[in-house]
């Protein structure tokens, strides 16, 4: 048996570069494939709304442990052996697109219809109207969710613990077993969580705070428009 | 030569019929009123006539562009169609000098410096030179809709269309948009424009169209119309409006 000291919770720290390695894949992937969600949400087909809806609902609807076991277990079926941060990645990605799609479906709607039709009569096609007036309204509205929901995928990274990856849980795991002593390796584990998520989450705050108002109004008062919050696993 | 011609539309909503048989034409540089009572279809003409709504009959010619529902051809009508609503819808984003170059720049392609030095000159005609700089939220309504009208002209259209663009307005602010229209008018803009104020139609407008029910339901000069209205009708809607 050893001895809870420093090795111990440098180790610890050592694995936070996983979990924030594991986080960036999440939310960049994620985010890309969000940004395809949201956009496929507002299109004028009616059978695209209907199937990224079901795409939502199932991610939505699946523990995201569920999600990370298939992830892992679903190539070995046709003999590929995947990373467990490899699986893990993918795993948070598609989470994570189904959540911030959700977030930022939501701003583009709230965005005023006349907005669309003022800019669709001053000739610019679809795509320009999307990212010179629709876009950057949506952004200011989304902003505190999506930094709100960066906190989540920070903390979901835990999961990946599950399948063998040595994240920060999965380091503190670790040297309980090494040392009998789960109270300090998982304190530790915890005040980094905490010392992340932290001041992202008054970040998320301050942005709210700042932003209905703040955010160069919709024309005549129709200011309370606001993204709902993520709910999350 | 006709600006604007409307065959025999129709236009449905559902089972509503909004527009029924209507139509009309607009000789270049004559100005037309709209008026009628709140639900007789006048918006809903106006938004067929840039492609805003899809007319489900007839036939419309405008600007020189046969009305289509293909989206190149469409966006070639609109970039000489401009139209200006009742609720300004500015883009709130930006500022009064970019809400205005935005299409210059982003649909026919000019530099930033030629499309600021048109912003400058509508934003002059429209007597707001000096907030190029300024965001939506920091303008009065009336400077609002004056910036919506200089966002339309900048893109030089053949035809300009006005849906109560001063409905919204307190009486002061209502005249510093009148006045720019009214500047518009005079310097031979071919407009139509649907409004409640029966002694702006009247004097500025060349021709006054009463919309009852989806139909043109009485027409004429405007001096004659309204010193001299037909139809029972439109007689007891002047002195409704004129009180
Ligand atoms: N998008 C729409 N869907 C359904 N009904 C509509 C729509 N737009 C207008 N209408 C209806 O069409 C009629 C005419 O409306 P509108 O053209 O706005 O009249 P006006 O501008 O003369 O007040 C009204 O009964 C209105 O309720
Ligand atoms: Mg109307």
């Amino acid at each position: 048996m050893r001895e809870f000291g420093q090795a111990e919770v440098l180790f610890i720290i050592f694995a936070l570069q996983w979990t924030l390695t594991l986080t960036a894949l999440a939310f960049v992937g994620g985010g890309i494939a969000g940004l395809g969600v949201a956009l496929l949400r507002i299109s004028r087909s009616r059978i695209i709304r209907w199937l990224v809806s079901g795409y939502i609902q199932i991610v939505q609807g699946m523990p995201l442990l569920v999600l990370m076991f298939l992830c892992y277990y679903a190539p070995s079926l046709f003999g590929i052996e995947l990373d467990a941060l490899f699986a893990a990645g993918i795993a948070l990605t598609l989470n994570a697109s189904a959540f911030l799609g959700a977030i930022w479906e939501s701003a583009l709607r709230a965005i005023p219809k006349a907005q669309w039709e003022s800019a669709e009569a001053l000739a610019l096609p679809q795509s320009k109207v999307l990212r010179f007036v629709i876009a950057p309204q949506a952004v200011r509205i989304a902003l505190p969710s999506t930094v709100g929901y960066l906190v989540q995928i920070v903390k979901e990274t835990s999961l990946a613990s599950i399948i063998g990856f040595v994240e920060i849980t999965r380091a503190g795991q670790l040297v309980s077993n090494a040392t009998f002593e789960p109270m300090k390796a998982f304190v530790c584990v915890a005040i980094l969580y905490f010392v992340i998520c932290f001041p992202l989450s008054r970040f998320s705050q301050w942005l709210e705070a700042r932003s209905p108002g703040r955010a160069k109004g919709t024309s005549r008062g129709k200011r309370s428009i606001r993204s709902k919050s993520p709910k999350t696993t | 030569m006709s600006v604007i011609h409307v065959e025999n539309i129709r236009k449905r909503f559902g089972a509503l019929e909004v527009l029924k048989d209507v139509s009309m034409t607009v000789e270049a540089g004559e100005v037309v009123a709209l008026i009628g009572r709140s639900g007789s279809g006048k918006s809903t003409l106006l938004r067929c006539l840039n492609g805003l709504e899809k007319i489900d009959e007839g036939v419309i010619t405008i600007a020189g562009h046969k009305m289509s529902h293909n989206t190149a051809e469409l966006r070639a009508l609109r970039r000489d169609v401009g139209i200006v609503f009742q609720g300004y819808n500015l883009f709130p984003h930006l500022t009064a000098g970019e809400n205005i170059m935005l299409a210059p720049v982003q649909v026919k392609g000019l530099r930033k410096a030629e499309a600021r030095a048109e912003a400058q000159r509508c934003l002059e005609l429209v007597g707001l030179g000096d907030r190029f700089d300024s965001y939506p939220d920091m303008l009065s309504g009336g400077q609002q809709q004056r910036v919506a009208i200089a966002r339309s002209l900048a893109m030089q259209p053949v035809v300009m269309l006005f849906d109560e663009v001063t409905s919204a307005l307190d009486p002061e602010l209502t005249e510093e948009v009148l006045a720019a229209i009214e500047d518009l008018a005079a310097q031979g803009m071919t407009m139509m424009l649907v409004t409640h104020e029966m002694r702006f139609a009247r004097r500025v407008a060349h021709r006054t169209i009463y919309m009852r029910d989806g139909i043109i339901h009485e027409q004429g000069p405007s001096e004659a119309l309204f010193t001299n209205p037909q139809t029972p009708e439109l007689r007891s809607f002047l002195k409704a409006e004129l009180g």
